[in-house]
């Protein structure tokens, strides 16, 4: 069996360049994966593409990425937010380029590039600024818009358990936008919370089988996530 | 001219009533979030939170009490009902454009009177923030927008023709504001509900599309 398993996140990134398009999972600060993040920003690497929901959370997470000087151009749904400054300085002193895409479209456009597929046909912003320079296609009486797969070099996923094959699960919803990339780039490297033995994984709640995963490190124990009242 | 109608509370209640038993629903970020107190422990309605949450339960009073692994859509730690599932973003955005959601609960800059929804992006802005709007408007069986009737500045916010950039065309099913309750029909609006004390007309008077008295006020007309 391939040994997967790697000992710091600067071993799990080895291999990415500059100009990479990386694939970066997470929704807000869930399912970050921070330490990856970090060690991209250590290896100061210039005019990535990073691929991702969101712009980042005060200096944290893509903050700090974009920060560090090394995203060139970023796609996401939400650039503009309140809990983040840092995309809009640079934005605004035009040292990033963006491509915004409604949130549905980037997940299908990263699920379509794992699933192999050519493009699909989106209801989604049709009649809308979305649509130029797309094709438009009508089905059954319905106004389509074309849109095409993307696809990553590298993919960075936050996961909570895995096993020595690479098998995943994720907790709650940090699932997001990790499951779908994992799939979807030439590299896929994993941070996880925990690593589990070989077969400790029931097999239903795998929800990324480990084909798709290239290396894994655990990160270090951090402190006991909070669980909320009503949660479980 | 300042008009004083529903506050945001009644307005939350209002669109609370709406929601059925065994709806699935949408609940975006800000005045959308504050409806789901209101609705009634008994009847089971399920909250979608694009994030991949099926069964979302209410925001935590206490943020600190959160989980960092369960958020709402605009990021804060809410709970998951009994029941309740995640899925990813794909199969969230998936059932979204499916027609799985009853109905969606957004805000809005503008709405126009064949149910055009402007709520991303400013006027002349370089960017604005989609997030899940577009996907969620152009599937949801049912979009009820809440928002404030007049701008800050007191300008129509339900209009002829959408000024600010389009989110989906022919979406919007009703509008709650802090005046009144206005559904969108395919003879135009329909005004539902007004605010105590105001008058058709003065509805009228901050409201550019053309208004039509619709349930009690027909009568009352």
């Amino acid at each position: 069996m391939k040994d997967k398993k790697v000992h710091s996140a600067a071993a799990a990134i080895e291999g990415l360049r500059d100009g990479a398009t990386v694939l970066v999972g997470g929704f807000g600060h869930a399912g970050i994966p921070d330490l990856l993040i970090e060690a991209v920003c250590d290896r100061h690497l210039r005019n990535l593409t990073i691929v991702t929901n969101n712009s980042g959370r005060g200096r944290t997470g893509i903050a700090r990425l974009i920060e560090s000087g090394c995203v060139g151009k970023i796609v996401c749904s939400f650039p503009i937010a309140k809990e983040g400054f840092v995309f809009k300085e640079w934005y605004d002193a035009g040292r990033i380029g963006v491509e915004v895409v409604p949130q549905g479209t980037l997940a299908e456009r990263i699920r379509c590039a794992g699933a192999g597929l050519g493009g699909f046909l989106t209801p989604t912003g049709v009649g809308t600024e979305i649509a130029e320079g797309k094709q438009t296609l009508t089905v059954g009486g319905r106004e389509y818009l074309l849109e095409l797969p993307l696809r990553g070099d590298f993919a960075l996923i936050r996961a909570d358990a895995v096993d020595p094959r690479g098998n995943l699960t994720y907790r709650k919803a940090a699932r997001n936008f990790n499951a779908v990339m994992a799939c979807a780039a030439d590299v896929v490297v994993v941070q996880a919370n925990r690593e589990v033995a070989l077969g400790a994984l029931e097999p239903e709640v795998i929800i990324t089988p480990g084909l798709y995963v290239d290396r894994y490190f655990v990160a270090a124990a951090e402190p006991a996530l909070r669980v909320a009242a009503g949660g479980r | 001219m300042a008009l004083k109608g529903y506050s945001n509370e009644d307005i939350a209640r209002r669109v609370a009533a709406e929601l059925q038993e065994d709806w699935v629903v949408n609940v975006g970020i800000g005045m959308p979030l504050t409806v789901m107190p209101f609705v009634p422990v008994e009847r089971d309605v399920i909250f979608h939170s694009e994030n991949g949450i099926i069964g979302m339960g209410p925001e935590l009073a206490d943020p600190a009490q959160g989980d960092q692994d369960l958020l709402s859509a605009g990021k804060r730690p809410v709970t998951l009902i009994p029941g309740g599932s995640f899925v990813h973003h794909a199969d969230s955005f998936a059932l979204a454009r499916s027609g799985r959601l009853d109905a969606a609960l957004l805000g809005a800059y503008q709405v126009a009177e064949n149910g055009d929804l402007a709520n991303w992006k400013l006027p002349g802005a370089k960017l604005g923030s989609i997030g899940g709007a577009m996907d969620i408007a152009a599937g949801a069986k049912r979009v009820f927008v809440m928002m404030t009737h007049v701008t800050t500045k007191g300008q129509p916010k339900i209009v002829r023709k959408v000024t600010y950039p389009l989110t989906a065309r022919r979406c919007v099913t009703r509008i709650f504001t802090d005046l009144a309750v206005i559904s969108v029909t395919a003879k135009g609006l329909v005004v539902e509900d007004i605010a105590p004390g105001l008058t058709l007309a003065d509805l009228q008077n901050v409201t550019e599309a053309q208004l039509t008295p619709g349930g009690r006020l027909a009568t009352a007309a």
